[in-house]
């Protein structure tokens, strides 16, 4: 582990210039020889042109991966760096408390707002707690239970989206996974508070969905956001474990999920920027990123009445999809 | 509507595949030989075991509806790539396949009839077509018939059967179920009842919006529904599920369901349902699709 957590694959090539960098240097210092600045200087160069090729290129797939680092701030990271007095609150009042969601009241500027979020864990021990961030019916019911709250005492809404996918136990089955999420959908459609929604990480399908629906869909500049994870979407089409895990990369690329993709297809508002290389290199730039952006999407959202924003809410989502039609003479049937 | 009336007078895909010419049929899940005609007359329901045979949404409409009085809506909805999807297969020819397969667009047809002579507004999914998944067509035909409902008053109808939201559609696929369940919002508001059958298998995404938000929900026997597959959650549990987990009956029993309802008393279910609320049908707004 390095001071930045586990090396992605396609940044290798940069921490061993880095490496080799820091090592001559040290050299230089013990042998005093100055005759390696010219070479030390070379390979700067070097690595700033390699991060800047990498970072500035990165495919779907690497973004994925990006999405997924353990160090990458979660939830709570951002809860707690960007606001304050925060009061969670626990359980669905119904079954149990799901670790997957936390949910609570907090302070942004100043202002009250209720915070719902999947968690995932730093390491394996955080992550079994919180059951990777796949939440159950419980943690849906109880962010939504939040939500109403929030809309009783006319708070607004942020929604923070980072899960691998709602949990596909037996259990979660047999107390309605799928009733939860529906059930999340509809009333966030009619919730009359401001809602955002921000994409910190991963949102997988229907799991991210259940807490996804806003007056403001944002994404981080490296979060994901689709119908199926690559490696599901490769199993379904390649059905062989082998070929699956050959073509993941290709069907990241394939389902289009990364920000400017989501962007371009009106499904999301704004893409927030984040640090060169990704959040998980550079927490207080990322959070403050986030939060600049928050607060935005609160004024912009809190301007409207009520019946503008439901109505504005309805006409958002109305408007998703892509199909052609086709005048009834043309019917090739 | 042309292709639609092609279909009611000769070919009919969903019997050909799934009924083999000849006078008998073995069930496919009690083995059982069953002479066709009674089967037929059965409603397609095995007289030995009660399993439900896959009878289209064609099947769903002469079952359901009284006699002629099905006009489809919506026919006009073409499916486009906006991810221009090539992983294995493009998307578009995938498409074909199904199309030229099926004599189908699209896993939806919506459309009004009568029941019992209440007019209502329904989308019959059609499992034969890329195992009824949701993609930009069937959301926003399912959204076309919500909006019928509320505009005509008239209550609405989904049979469903869904492996899910259709991957090569990739986020707009799940976009359809914020929009299907935002559009349901409204259909609240106005008083207007929502009646959704489960047939087998409705799952993943279709579960996970408007199948389950439904003012009654009824279910056939021995239908699959839920959110994961069997197989995933067998994975994630590292063992086998029991005999009978996620059927309608099974969620039934978790408080899902209001009934699990065999096809021979569907029609008889949804029109006692119906006669609860006045018809507020608006007559002069009923304008059928041009042929």
């Amino acid at each position: 582990m390095e001071e930045n957590g586990p090396i992605l694959e396609f940044e290798k090539p940069i921490y061993e210039l880095e490496k080799r960098i820091e090592e001559m240097r040290n050299y230089a210092v013990t042998e005093n020889l100055d005759a390696l600045a010219d070479e030390i200087q070379r390979l700067e160069e070097e690595v700033a042109r390699q991060r800047r090729k990498t970072y500035s290129n990165l495919t779907r797939w690497q973004r994925v991966l990006i999405a997924r680092h353990p160090n990458r701030p979660h939830t709570l990271d951002y809860i707690n760096g960007m606001m304050e007095d925060f009061v969670e609150l626990h359980g669905d009042r119904s079954f149990g408390d799901d670790k997957a969601m936390v949910s609570g009241l907090a302070k942004l500027d100043g202002r009250p707002i209720a915070v719902v979020g999947h968690q995932k864990g730093k390491n394996t021990k955080e992550n079994v707690m919180r059951n990777f961030g796949m939440a159950g019916p419980e943690g849906y019911r109880k962010a939504l239970r939040i939500m109403k709250l929030a809309e009783k005492f006319d708070m607004p809404v942020l929604s923070l989206v980072d899960t691998p996918g709602a949990y596909p136990g037996a259990g979660a089955e047999e107390r309605g996974q799928a009733e939860a999420i529906a059930r999340n959908i509809y009333e966030m459609g009619r919730l009359r508070v401001p809602i955002i929604v921000m994409v910190i990480g991963e949102g997988a399908s229907g799991g991210a969905l259940g807490i996804g629906v806003g007056d403001r869909v944002i994404m981080m500049e490296n979060a994901w956001y689709s119908v199926i994870s690559p490696e599901p979407c490769s199993t379904i089409l390649w059905k062989d474990q082998e070929k699956a895990a050959a073509r993941k990369a290709d069907c990241a690329e394939a389902l289009r999920l990364s920000a400017t993709d989501l962007l371009q297809f009106g499904v999301i508002d704004e893409i927030v920027p984040e640090p060169f290389g990704g959040a998980h290199r550079d927490h207080e730039t990322a959070i403050a990123n986030v939060r600049k952006s928050i607060l935005k999407a609160l004024h912009e959202a809190g301007a409207q009445s009520v019946e503008e924003r439901l109505e504005a809410r309805l006409e958002k989502y109305s408007s998703m999809g892509a199909f052609d039609v086709v005048p009834a003479a043309d019917d090739p049937s | 509507m042309a292709w639609f009336e092609r279909r009611q007078r000769g070919l009919s895909p969903q019997k050909r595949k799934e009924i083999p010419k000849g006078l008998w049929v073995k069930c496919d899940k009690c083995d059982a030989m069953l002479y066709k005609a009674e089967l037929e007359r059965d409603f397609n329901v095995c007289a030995h075991c009660g399993y439900h045979f896959k009878i289209g949404h064609q099947g769903y409409i002469s079952l359901i509806m009284d006699p002629d009085t099905f006009a489809e809506t919506d026919s006009d909805l073409r499916t486009v790539d906006p991810l221009e999807f090539k992983e294995k297969e493009n998307y578009p020819d995938y498409m074909k396949r199904y199309q030229k397969r099926t004599g189908m667009m699209e896993a939806v047809v919506s459309g009004t009839g009568r029941i019992e002579g209440r007019l209502v507004s329904l989308s019959i999914h059609d499992g034969s077509f890329l195992a009824g998944s949701m993609g930009s067509v069937v959301g926003e035909k399912v959204t076309r018939s919500i909006r019928r409902a509320l505009d005509l008053e008239i209550p609405l109808l989904v049979v469903a059967t869904s492996g899910g939201a259709r991957m090569q559609e990739g986020i707009l696929s799940l976009m359809q179920m914020a929009k299907t369940s935002l559009w349901l919002n409204r259909l609240s508001e106005e008083k207007i009842p929502f009646v959704v059958v489960i047939t087998n298998p409705t799952m993943a995404g279709v579960m996970a919006s408007y199948a389950s938000l439904g003012d009654f929900t009824l279910a056939e026997p021995g239908a699959m529904m839920g959110f994961a597959g069997g197989r995933v959650i067998e994975q994630t549990i590292g063992s086998s599920l029991p005999e009978g987990f996620q059927t309608a009956e099974f969620f039934l029993t978790r408080g899902f369901v209001d009934q699990v309802v065999p096809r021979t008393g569907l029609r008889e279910t949804l029109s006692r349902i119906l006669s609860y609320f006045p018809d507020r049908e608006k007559k002069e707004e009923l304008e059928p699709e041009a042929p």
